[in-house]
């Protein structure tokens, strides 16, 4: 770390970015998700000229190429809804619980979504794809509440370790619930597969459609959110006494963050660490105003998971690595990276 | 005050009433310690011989006992000798190791929830196993080392990347969570790149199974509980006094760090050792300890019943897992199901209570 620049960039510089740097940051991250959505159609087992591109949007399919590039359009739409999605929940819920560690992955909200999916296919046959995502919003949400009660038990309230831990051991027994459905049923282990690593592989254009009404809602949700998060960020009494009804706010947040990674694991499966990563980085560039953090979470979220999706195809033609394997992988370290900035006490 | 008899231990000056009160405790709980023990051992003993007897065909004792001897007993040599048997010495050693393992990184963080399955280091031995036989080809005592170096590699990188002026166990435990979060990913990956596997396999390296071990499996496993269990044992003391804290452990003349290095590094080995040969048996190494704090109760060391217990929890999912249900699931699943409401439970406890075992 350069002891110089640390403290220019510490405390109260922080919260309130400039406006011209915010919207620098905004124009940018929009040009870069335009390069990275280009990319996307490009790259994979097959290099695609930017002929090839150009002529496939026009609707003609000829040869190789372009039929590579039509079917790369869907999954390029889905990691971009997708990663959006994730980096706002994460954003939200970082916000919600005050917590620096908060992720719909680690919190174990994601795999509360997958078995509510599997459990239904394996019990009640459960086909329909927009059932299927009602399904993964209630078990993301029932694994939400269920991972912050357990963690803010006891002295100190919702500690980053103790949520990080009740999220960890609760992924843990999830996943084993899981593979107790999955195993009895080789019929349906081919479909459920997706459900334990998330990947954007499979998407298709009709599935783009089901979601995304509810990622609309769930976006909505969010941004309305927006002021009470930065009223909540001052902490419960504070919130209280500017005129915030906390636990409205709160709810209303956490909603809207369960919703939108609910839908995005119903059609992509777990995915981890996007919702954790996109946050701080976006943090750097507008401060912690809520108002312009979720905006550009998605952002950032979306460019995250598409230039993962991206890697993954690369990193072992012609086959390819799930996506969600790939952000575990980036994401990981970082939340190393953060874990060890943070004082002991403050964990 | 009524005056008691003089405590069982000789001593020359009449104990004052609060010694003799703090002598009594002493005795009572090392007395409730041994009575668990030998009642967990006897059990451990009659579930195997039921496991040996019992199965697809029943056999006599006296067979099985021939067929333990050398003799060749049609039918029965086969599979109680060749299927059983090792399946059944596997389950036991394998849940001694996760057992002991377990509950040292329990003791030593001072959290119920450290436990190796969360803490990366299960996921490190699993993910080296995988990695070793798919990618590598590797078969036996090979995939054993291998897992093994790699395990302790894990550990090391979670040690480092926690030292900052002295471990935290906090961040020790968070750092661990990230780590394992990579680790399971790569094992994800290793296991879908593996097309001609099919879901059983793979689900030794995902939640741990003890399909069809030979004796080039159980083997290793056996070595590692019979030379590491000592030195962990050896410990016990100096890791009961490092629960104080590390000042005051250091002032009453343990050297800490010392004994952490030792206590890591051996219950890294057990781990990684059981993980090679049974995959990562989910919750074995979670749940011993606080199971064997319930019965023992609070004070006494909880080393030798944890590793009990373990063994235990193994052979009863793995009988409960072949025969119980109608299809036949591997123990890991068993264990998981079965563990994760206790799971739970033991997490909303150690919240409330302020985290200890």
């Amino acid at each position: 770390m350069t002891a110089t620049v640390a403290p220019r960039i510490s405390g109260a510089v922080l919260i309130r970015r400039s406006r011209r740097i915010r919207a620098l940051g905004l124009l940018g991250a929009l040009v870069v998700l335009a390069a990275v959505m280009v990319a996307s159609v490009m790259i994979g087992s097959r290099d695609v000229g930017l002929g090839d591109v150009v002529a496939a949007f026009g609707g003609s399919a000829d040869g190789f190429e372009q039929a590579a590039v039509v079917k790369r359009i869907p999954r390029t739409l889905l990691a971009v809804l997708a990663g959006a999605a994730l980096g706002v929940s994460g954003a939200v819920m970082q916000g919600v619980t005050r917590n620096p560690l908060a992720d719909p992955g680690i919190l174990g909200v994601n795999m509360g979504a997958s078995l509510a999916v599997v459990a239904g296919l394996a019990f009640f046959g459960l086909a329909s794809p927009s059932l299927q995502i009602w399904v993964a919003i209630a078990g993301a949400a029932v694994t939400a509440v269920f991972v912050y009660t357990v963690g803010s038990l006891g002295r100190g309230g919702a500690t980053p370790l103790k949520l990080a831990l009740a999220g960890a051991a609760t992924s843990a027994a999830l996943v084993s619930f899981i593979s107790a459905v999955v195993l009895g049923r080789n019929d349906i282990a081919g479909t459920v597969r997706s459900w334990q690593i998330g990947g954007v592989g499979g998407s298709t254009f009709a599935s783009i459609e089901q979601v995304l009404p509810f990622l609309a809602i769930g976006f909505v949700v969010c941004l309305l959110s927006a002021r009470g998060l930065n009223s909540l960020a001052l902490g419960d009494d504070l919130a209280a006494g500017l005129g915030e009804r906390v636990a409205v706010a709160r709810g209303s947040a956490a909603l809207g963050a369960v919703v939108l990674c609910g839908a995005a694991t119903a059609v992509t499966g777990p995915i981890a660490f996007v919702g954790l990563v996109v946050p701080h980085a976006c943090r750097l560039i507008v401060g912690v105003d809520h108002r312009w953090l979720i905006p550009f979470s998605a952002l950032a979220g979306a460019i995250l998971l598409t230039i993962a999706d991206i890697l993954g195809r690369i990193a072992s033609r012609p086959g390819e690595v799930d996506v969600g394997i790939v952000t575990a992988l980036i994401g990981a370290p970082f939340f190393i990276a953060i874990v060890r900035r943070r004082k002991i006490r403050a964990l | 005050m009524k005056q008691e008899r003089p405590a069982r231990t000789a001593s020359t000056t009449p104990p004052t009433p609060t010694t003799q009160t703090v002598l009594r405790g002493r005795v009572g709980r090392f007395a409730r310690r041994r009575t668990v023990v030998l009642v967990l051992a006897a059990l451990i003993v009659i579930v195997l011989c039921v496991t040996l007897l019992v199965g697809q065909t029943i056999y006599s004792p006296g067979e099985v006992f021939r067929v333990i001897l050398g003799e060749n007993v049609p039918g029965a040599t086969f599979t109680v000798g060749r299927l059983r048997l090792p399946r059944a010495s596997l389950a036991v050693l394998a849940g001694l190791c996760f057992g002991l393992g377990g509950v040292t990184f329990q003791t030593m963080l001072r959290n119920p929830l450290a436990s190796p399955d969360i803490i990366g280091i299960s996921s490190g031995a699993s993910a080296a196993a995988a990695f070793a036989i798919v990618t590598l080809g590797l078969g036996g005592t090979q995939v054993s080392i291998f897992a093994i170096v790699v395990g302790l590699a894990v550990a090391l990188l979670i040690y480092t990347l926690s030292f900052k002026s002295g471990v935290a166990g906090t961040r020790l435990i968070l750092i661990g969570i990230g780590i394992a979060a990579m680790l399971d990913s790569v094992t994800a990956y290793i296991l879908s790149q593996a097309a001609d596997w099919d879901l059983q396999a793979a689900q030794r390296w995902l939640t741990g199974s003890l399909n069809g071990p030979g004796w080039a499996q159980v083997v290793p496993v056996l070595v590692a509980v019979v030379v590491l269990s000592p030195v962990l044992l050896g410990q016990s003391r100096n890791l009961a006094v490092t629960q104080l804290g590390d000042d005051a452990a250091s002032a009453l003349g343990v050297r800490v760090d010392r004994t952490r290095l030792i206590v890591i590094a051996t219950a890294v080995l057990l781990i990684a050792f059981a993980t090679a040969a049974a995959g990562p048996i989910a919750f074995v190494a979670f749940l011993s300890g606080p199971i064997a704090a319930r019965i023992v109760g609070p004070g006494a060391s909880l080393l030798v019943p944890a590793a009990l217990v373990g063994a235990l929890l193994v052979l009863v999912a793995d009988f409960i897992g072949q025969f119980a249900l109608g299809t036949r699931l591997p123990v890991g699943v068993v264990t998981g199901v079965l563990g994760a409401p206790y799971l739970i439970y033991l997490i909303v406890r150690s919240n409330r209570s302020g985290g200890s075992l």
